[in-house]
């Protein structure tokens, strides 16, 4: 998978970014399933009705491990993602975070 | 890799699953796609359809397509209906407004996870109920109204687009308007008793465009399916599902359990099983032989080498097949016209292939619409009934010949 796939992961297009903190903890939306997929995950949000993908295998396992890590971050590194593709995911989560797919948790 | 090219070769479960409740109808359209009427004896008894529901939910199949037949009419709808949201499987059913009384609308609205959709193919009685029949606009309107009245957020309105309506679409949207509906156009296919009438119903060439222009402006506020994809050879790729995904992520299952390939496809070539079979609907969709096929790389056939190709994608494979063209070759409704020298081209004596599945009722009644009771036995169409149809096909051939996508 390319770093492109990567920045149009969150499929929810641009959102409002400057609230997503990757220094702070987040999860997963209990709002929302995942769908495994051959290319990644079919996401579903219950509240919104949106049908998203997570076009990588990789962004699949942060999205995942989002709630066993005390910030983005560290999910990010504990995926395996290369340090040169952080700025694409950091990106992808942004846009995740603005559609609800992920939130932060206190 | 984009997003399409990953649906084409199939994806775990499906997206777009329509599942048909029942083949009895109060209506007769002209065009009914899976040519309902009256009620099929082995229609799957409420138990059988909640271990269907069971099984979508264990294959996170989020949320479906009900549809008929008019659904409403099975006794047991609302009953499956709450189940199958219990069960975490949205739904989203069709109705052509027969039960949405006052008292129906109130408690629709308090559930989460429905949404409804109001058919009319006319933004007046005059045209609506020439391919409904009478009485059904009002029906129709009145559903509308009891949702509107009781709070329900945005329910549906589909519009299926034919010669006849082009010119109201404008209209469509100001009735969508006035009732908090989400609009929705969707194509005509040959399908069902489609076939019978498609060629005094569907848009003619200057009509295609003129929609085309129409979703080019207000597409963002429309829903379309996957109905136009081959429009977007005349420019721009049209929002919506740009593929044809029958057996990847689109499939149906009729009132009998059985899978097909596609809503629109109701035919013996594209039955993939039954869900009533050993391994149930996950087998059929995981592993039949059909959706196998499908799911393989295509090539474009006479299409490949047309600039279009990568946008159009050859159209939508039942529009070819009860057209009787080629599965890889341009669509009926090509835009650059290659469709219409198909057709010209097919011959006299061509065999247009014919579902075995109908549901009709035979003998007509005063509901009935205009335009059906005008098409039924025309001369000129007595020849498809031919006991020949048919013969020539062989044992080994599935007559099936693969849709163009992308490759
Ligand atoms: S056959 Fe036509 S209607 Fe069916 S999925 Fe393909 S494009 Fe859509
Ligand atoms: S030739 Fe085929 S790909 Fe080109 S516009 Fe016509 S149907 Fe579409």
């Amino acid at each position: 998978m390319s770093t492109k796939s990567a920045e149009s992961a969150g499929a929810a297009g641009v959102g409002d970014s400057s609230v997503f903190d990757p220094g702070a903890p987040y999860r997963c939306s209990p709002q929302v399933s995942l769908r495994p997929e051959p290319f990644g995950a079919l996401v579903y949000h219950f509240g919104t009705r949106k049908l998203s993908f997570l076009k990588t295998l990789p962004l699949v396992e942060v999205v995942k491990g989002l709630e066993h890590h005390p910030d983005v971050h560290s999910a990010i590194a504990a995926a395996g993602v290369e340090e040169a593709q952080r700025p694409a995911y950091l990106k992808a989560l942004a846009g995740l975070a603005a559609s609800g797919t992920i939130e932060a948790r206190q | 890799m984009k997003l399409v090219d990953h649906f084409q070769y199939g994806l775990n479960s499906p997206i777009c699953l329509t599942w048909e409740l029942t083949y009895a109808c109060n209506l007769s359209c002209a065009h009914c796609l899976s040519s309902s009427g009256r009620r099929d004896p082995r229609e799957l008894s409420t138990a059988e359809a909640k271990g269907v529901i069971d099984e979508l939910q264990r294959m996170q199949v989020f949320y479906i397509n009900i549809g008929g037949g008019e659904p409403t009419v099975r006794p047991d709808f609302w009953e499956l209906l709450d189940y199958s949201i219990d069960h975490n499987v949205g739904v989203k059913f069709s109705t052509n407004g027969l039960k949405i009384d006052k008292k129906r609308a109130a408690q629709l609205a308090a559930t989460d996870y429905v949404d409804i959709q109001i058919s009319i193919d006319g933004a007046t009685p005059e045209v609506n109920d020439y391919v409904r029949g009478p009485g059904s606009y009002d029906m129709a309107i009145r559903a509308l109204e009891n949702l509107a009245e009781a709070g329900f957020a945005q329910p549906k309105i589909s519009v299926v687009m034919t010669r006849q309506n082009v010119d109201q679409l404008d209209e469509f949207k100001a009735i969508a308007d006035k009732y908090g509906a989400q609009l929705r156009i969707t194509r005509l296919r040959p399908s069902g008793r489609g076939a019978d009438v498609w060629d005094e119903l569907h848009p003619l060439p200057g009509q295609q465009k003129q929609m085309y222009d129409w979703l080019v402006d207000r597409g963002d506020q429309v829903l379309t399916g996957d109905s136009f994809f081959h429009l977007s050879a005349f420019g721009e790729a049209l929002p919506g599902l740009n593929l044809c995904g029958a057996g990847r992520v689109v499939c149906l299952i009729d009132p009998v359990g059985d899978v097909y390939a596609c809503p629109f496809a109701i035919h013996e070539n594209f039955l993939a099983g039954n869900v009533r079979d050993e391994g149930g609907f996950q087998k059929v969709w995981e592993s039949s032989e059909l959706f196998t096929e499908l799911r393989k790389p295509q090539t474009g056939g006479a299409c490949s080498s047309c600039m279009h190709y990568d946008s159009c994608q050859g159209g939508c494979m039942a529009a070819k097949f009860f057209t009787g063209l080629p599965l890889d070759g341009p669509d009926p409704e090509c835009v650059r016209g290659f469709g219409e020298q198909a057709l010209a081209a097919r011959g006299e004596g061509h065999v247009i292939p014919k579902s075995e599945v109908d549901h009709s009722r035979t003998k007509l009644g005063k509901k009935s619409p205009v335009l059906l009771q005008l098409s039924m036995g025309r001369p000129d169409r007595a020849c498809e009934t031919s006991p020949l149809a048919g013969l020539g096909a062989s044992e080994t051939d599935s007559g099936l010949r693969l849709p163009v996508a992308g490759s």
